[in-house]
């Protein structure tokens, strides 16, 4: 059965403040659901509440992944369950190489054990130790196999090897982190995967490899939910699903159409038009 | 919340002592003349040590403890043992090691690390030093690598030419402490030339309760030789306090290369108050690589004297200071010479109420031209109740020296918690990565076996961050 992530009346706040005011969506595995709305109107709170964020608190509604609420579960916990973000800002983690934290990651969610005196994990850092969040049936992967698969889906997202023993997005430009978000996706392959504005900083060949990646990814196997703020990369990821977010709330949800219709009228007659509804 | 995958890793590893009934000797508690002197008896040593130890204690009595560093009040003299010996017996094989302390060693994993990738290993367990072996092929080159106490018989000469110049007892109230009843520690001397690819390894371990140990280390590399030596010490948890208190010094002749790694876990009882200091000849190199983890107090700044143009010094250390513990830790490097360069990292984390100081002098004398030197100091700090302070003095006199200086407190942000979490890290192993990531320039100095060690050692320490 496909996994579904199904957002219910959601209503959350940072620091008092409303941010969703109401929020439906369904997105199952295997569909492109692109978010788009202007500036301000609570695309990154969305993204940043579905994966769990501590500072955003959900007052109302719920979401559910094939039909358990996830709220109040931590971050790590919503990773096994197959969410992951592509973050808008990825942070700078010194003295970790990449290579080894895709490892430690990669076990953590496909629940690979491994035993403390692993002769695999160089230096030991980040080793992760953790039982099978499944209990049974965890994949295990040796550390050549790893790095094949990690040598491949370097190549797929067009990022130099080199990359790999390099500190987690420490010195990286801002293209850089996104393509290594990308290649985190890849490596992690969640079910469901949302991406806070991985196009923008982007240039148009970096824009292009992305979507070319996520449309190989999402065919029958990864949910996406893209939140955007510009439909330059809709030319290349075709979205089944595209929905108009405006003050907290789905203003609109269509086909590709709708958004052909924002590129033509911009997002100030969605402003104008939401302010009978929003009222 | 995921405090309990931690828990395979087993901290009572070092949590587990001896009987001391049967020992050898066992000095009744305090300090007077009449131990001083009982201890050079027993050991049969010439006179001018026995003379050497009695100036030594007659300076320790009129220094006062120092005002300055950590908590030095609660420290009860009286209350230690200054002198305890299970056997006098050094063994050159394990199977000649009185069997309970063969074990000790065996659960410490001594024997094995011998075995895999060490060219040497000494072993103190309280007082003395009980096993000692040195690869066939290093002797062969001429390289010494035993206890101190048999070096003094053994060689006297040399001995009695290094030992005591580079720290000397009236230097400060523990190094008189020291110079008083010093027993055990390692003994190196490396011939002109020869390098030596394998680390030496000397481990020390105190046993007993309100044990004080006084062990005293003397390398001499001679000219164009290489070394490097690592030292270990643990201690079982008791809840009154001991003392280690040890000195070592360091000869670096011209052209040679040592190197010296310490990674002490101490139990959270022992005041842990040490010497350690270096020469530097002309372009010879000086490393000192010192974590330091455990003790309830620790005041050790290693230093580097720089006495020989383009001689190097480098300072590279950790501290981790947890509950109730103080790690008052840092550097000295003093450049006399022209073109001399030296460098000082440190890294201290600081968690649940515990405080780390850096303590740090940087001294260009007149004289010493272009020199060039770099200090660095990060602090990381795990919550708002713990603290972390940087004493950083430079007395700069030439013009033309290029001194930088950063220094960086950080804490560990929700945003980059949040960030490893989302990719299925549970929040102790993100905490712990972050962690990791932070000591990994001091890490990836190590062997790989220690780096493991030391990383397993962090783990288990933030394992009670997460409630």
């Amino acid at each position: 059965m496909p996994t579904t992530l199904e957002i219910k009346d959601l209503h959350v706040s940072i620091e008092s403040k409303q941010i969703l005011k109401g929020v439906n969506l369904k997105v199952a595995q295997g569909e492109i659901h692109a978010v788009m709305g202007p500036n301000g109107s609570g695309k990154s709170t969305l993204a940043n509440t579905l994966m769990g964020h501590p500072k955003y608190k959900v007052d109302s509604g719920d979401i559910l992944v094939n039909g358990e609420s996830i709220i109040g579960m931590s971050p790590d916990l919503r990773a096994r369950k197959g969410l992951f973000l592509a973050f808008q800002y990825p942070l700078e983690i010194s003295g970790v190489p990449l290579a080894q934290f895709l490892r430690s990651a990669y076990r953590a969610v496909k629940g690979g054990e491994d035993k403390a005196n692993s002769p695999a994990v160089k230096g030991g850092v980040g080793k992760a130790n953790s039982p099978s969040p499944t209990g049974v049936g965890g994949e295990m992967i040796s550390a050549l196999a790893f790095k094949k698969k990690l040598e491949e889906k370097l190549k797929e997202v067009e990022m130099d090897p080199a990359f790999s023993k390099r500190y987690l997005n420490e010195g990286f430009s801002g293209g850089e982190k996104k393509r290594a978000e990308i290649l985190q996706m890849a490596i992690l392959e969640p079910a469901i995967a949302i991406m806070d504005e991985t196009d923008s900083g982007l240039d148009i060949d970096a824009i292009r490899k992305v979507a070319e990646v996520v449309s190989s990814m999402a065919g029958p196997k990864m949910g996406v939910l893209l939140i955007t703020h510009y439909q330059r990369i809709l030319q290349y990821l075709k979205p089944q699903f595209v929905h108009i977010m405006v003050d907290g709330r789905i203003f609109q949800s269509g086909g590709i159409e709708l958004a052909q219709l924002l590129e033509e009228k911009g997002y100030e007659w969605i402003e104008k038009e939401a302010v009978p509804t929003a009222s | 919340m995921a405090t309990k995958q931690v828990l395979d890793i087993d901290y009572t590893k070092y949590n587990f002592h001896d009987t001391d009934e049967n020992y050898e000797y066992k000095f009744p508690k305090g300090l007077t003349r009449e131990v001083v002197e009982q201890i050079s008896k027993i050991k049969n040593e010439p006179e001018w040590m026995l003379q050497f130890r009695l100036r030594s204690y007659e300076h320790y009595l009129k220094r006062p403890i120092p005002t300055w560093g950590g908590e030095l009040t609660t420290l009860n003299f009286d209350d230690m043992l200054y002198y305890a010996s299970p056997t006098q017996k050094k063994s050159r094989s394990w199977d000649d090691v009185p069997s309970y302390i063969k074990d000790t060693f065996d659960k410490l994993g001594i024997p094995e690390a011998e075995r895999k990738f060490l060219g040497g290993v000494g072993a103190q367990y309280e007082s003395e030093v009980v096993y000692h072996s040195l690869r066939e092929d290093l002797a062969k080159k001429g390289v010494l690598f035993t206890d101190t106490d048999t070096a003094l018989k053994e060689y006297p000469e040399i001995f009695k030419k290094h030992f005591g110049t580079v720290v000397p007892p009236e230097d400060n109230k523990f190094a008189a402490l020291n110079s008083a009843v010093w027993s055990g520690g390692s003994f190196i001397y490396i011939p002109e030339g020869v390098s030596v690819d394998v680390p030496l390894q000397a481990y020390f371990r105190i046993n007993t309760q309100n044990m004080g140990q006084f062990e005293r280390t003397l390398i001499i590399a001679d000219k164009n030789s290489r070394i490097h030596y690592i030292e270990g010490c643990t201690a079982p948890v008791y809840s009154t306090d001991s003392l280690h208190s040890a000195v070592v010094e360091i000869i670096a002749k011209p052209g040679a290369h040592v190197r010296y790694t310490t990674i002490q876990n101490w139990s959270n009882d022992v005041y842990n108050l040490v010497t350690k200091r270096a020469y530097a000849y002309a372009d010879a190199t000086v490393e000192w690589v010192d974590g330091n983890l455990g003790s309830k107090l620790t005041m050790k700044y290693p230093s580097i004297y720089l006495l020989g143009p383009r001689a190097k010094g480098e300072i590279l250390s950790v501290a981790f200071a947890g509950k109730n513990q103080h790690q008052d830790a840092g550097g000295k490097v003093v450049h006399l010479a022209p073109f001399t360069t030296s460098r000082i990292t440190s890294k201290s984390i600081s968690k649940d109420g515990g405080r780390s100081t850096y303590r740090g002098l940087l001294h260009v004398a007149k004289g010493a031209k272009g020199v060039k030197s770099t200090v660095r100091c990060d602090a990381l700090l795990m919550d708002e109740y713990s603290r972390t302070d940087t004493y950083p003095y430079n007395e700069i006199n030439e013009d033309d020296a290029t001194i930088t200086h950063e220094a960086t407190v950080g804490k560990i942000g929700e945003d980059q918690l949040f960030y490893l979490m989302s990719r299925g890290l549970s929040e102790q192993d993100a905490l712990s990565m972050i962690v990791m990531g932070f000591m990994e320039p001091f890490t990836k100095e190590l062997p790989m076996e220690y780096a493991i060690e030391l990383n397993r050692l962090i783990q288990m320490e933030m394992a009670g961050s997460v409630g």
